[in-house]
């Protein structure tokens, strides 16, 4: 019986990291299933899922050369419910202005209080500029002019620019 | 050209089928097609299982031969009612169908028939021309397209030369799981 783990590789970057933990995760008859990897900050981040038959200390134990090394990295288990992708309308959130406490938090509140969910969500400082831009999911029955335009005041509330785009894909 | 207002005029077609959409992984869907003689019966018949098969699948507006398993250079199309589309030349069958020439890129997200999990952002010529023959008559076509109609030729055409959208996706983070709509 194999379970689903989550594990996390974070820290400095080097050739083969992906490599290694893929090695490891195969040699124990794992399959990598979803992943997200970036750097952030020029630092190495991961988040993988897993199925596999072996528990999360025997996957940790294989991963400890690389924490010997430096690297951060958890490995859990994860609820064996099935995840759902949510339902709803596709739209995407992008926001840049000056960078300053409570962009994020003030705008996702308001998708989350719409009952949005995000789905896939990236922020980045760069000089001088902060940037977010996010997957969003909503309910068909979002009045989504409204939200539209909640997010549009907070947005000004922080000095920032922000916009809801749809994001909904064409069947070719 | 068999243009009337613009739009394509098919010749008649036998009664069409509705044929089994492959999905990938498969083989039929990443080898190019062959050219075919466009009027060779199999051929016609399978022009009108195309718009017939196209016709019944919600939301979809084109349809290449190897999406139904047929490794054949021929795919349907019809963008008439989308939102999206600016020029549409109608209901239509191409066959030996090819790029002449295409200008100025747009980025867009895409989703297939033939890829049922997934959405990606792909980059496309959003002005196009393309020269084909009609089944049956063999008659050449040589249509201007532009916008979403340009978009979902190129994107019957790459089926047609092996490729699905996950071939060109604009980078890592631009596939997205496809969500349910209710
Ligand atoms: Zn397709």
């Amino acid at each position: 019986m194999t379970h689903s783990l989550a594990v996390t590789v974070l820290g400095h970057d080097r050739p083969g990291i992906i490599a290694d933990v893929t090695g490891v995760l195969a040699g124990l008859g794992g399959n990598l299933e979803d992943s997200s990897m970036t750097l952030l900050r020029g630092h190495f981040a991961w988040t993988l899922v897993v199925a596999v038959a072996a528990d999360a200390s025997v996957v940790s134990d294989r991963l400890a050369h690389l924490m010997a090394e430096g690297l951060v990295v958890s490995v859990l288990p994860l609820p064996d419910d099935d995840a759902t992708a949510p339902e709803g309308s596709a739209w995407l959130l992008s926001v840049h202005g000056a960078d300053r406490p409570g962009i994020v938090s003030g705008l996702t509140r308001l998708v989350a209080e719409a009952g949005g969910t995000i789905t896939d969500l990236t922020t980045r400082l760069g000089t001088g500029i902060y940037l977010l831009v996010a997957e969003v999911s909503l309910p068909r029955e979002t009045d989504v002019e409204a939200l539209s335009a909640r997010i549009a005041a907070a947005a000004e509330g922080l000095g920032v620019r922000a916009t809801l785009t749809p994001a909904e894909s064409d069947v070719l | 050209m068999p243009l009337l207002d613009g739009r394509i005029v098919m010749p008649p077609l036998p009664e069409g089928r509705v044929l089994p959409v492959i999905t990938a992984p498969a083989d039929v869907l990443s080898t190019a097609c062959v050219e075919v003689d466009p009027a060779a019966p199999d051929v016609v018949q399978l022009a009108a299982d195309l718009i017939v098969t196209q016709r019944v699948s919600p939301g979809c507006v084109g349809l290449a031969a190897n999406q139904v398993g047929i490794g054949w250079r021929v795919f349907s199309l019809d963008v008439t009612h989308h939102p999206k589309a600016r020029t549409t030349h109608g209901e239509y069958v191409l066959v030996n169908a090819r790029i002449e020439s295409s200008s100025r890129n747009e980025k867009s997200r895409e989703g297939c028939m033939s890829v049922p999990d997934f959405t990606g952002d792909v980059k496309r010529a959003s002005r196009i021309v393309v020269r084909g023959f009609l089944p049956v008559t063999g008659e050449e076509v040589v249509l201007e397209a532009d916008a979403f109609e340009a978009r979902a030729l190129q994107h019957e055409l790459d089926h047609l030369d092996g490729f699905v959208f996950l071939d060109r996706v604009a980078g890592a983070h631009a596939v997205y799981p496809r969500q349910t709509y209710l």
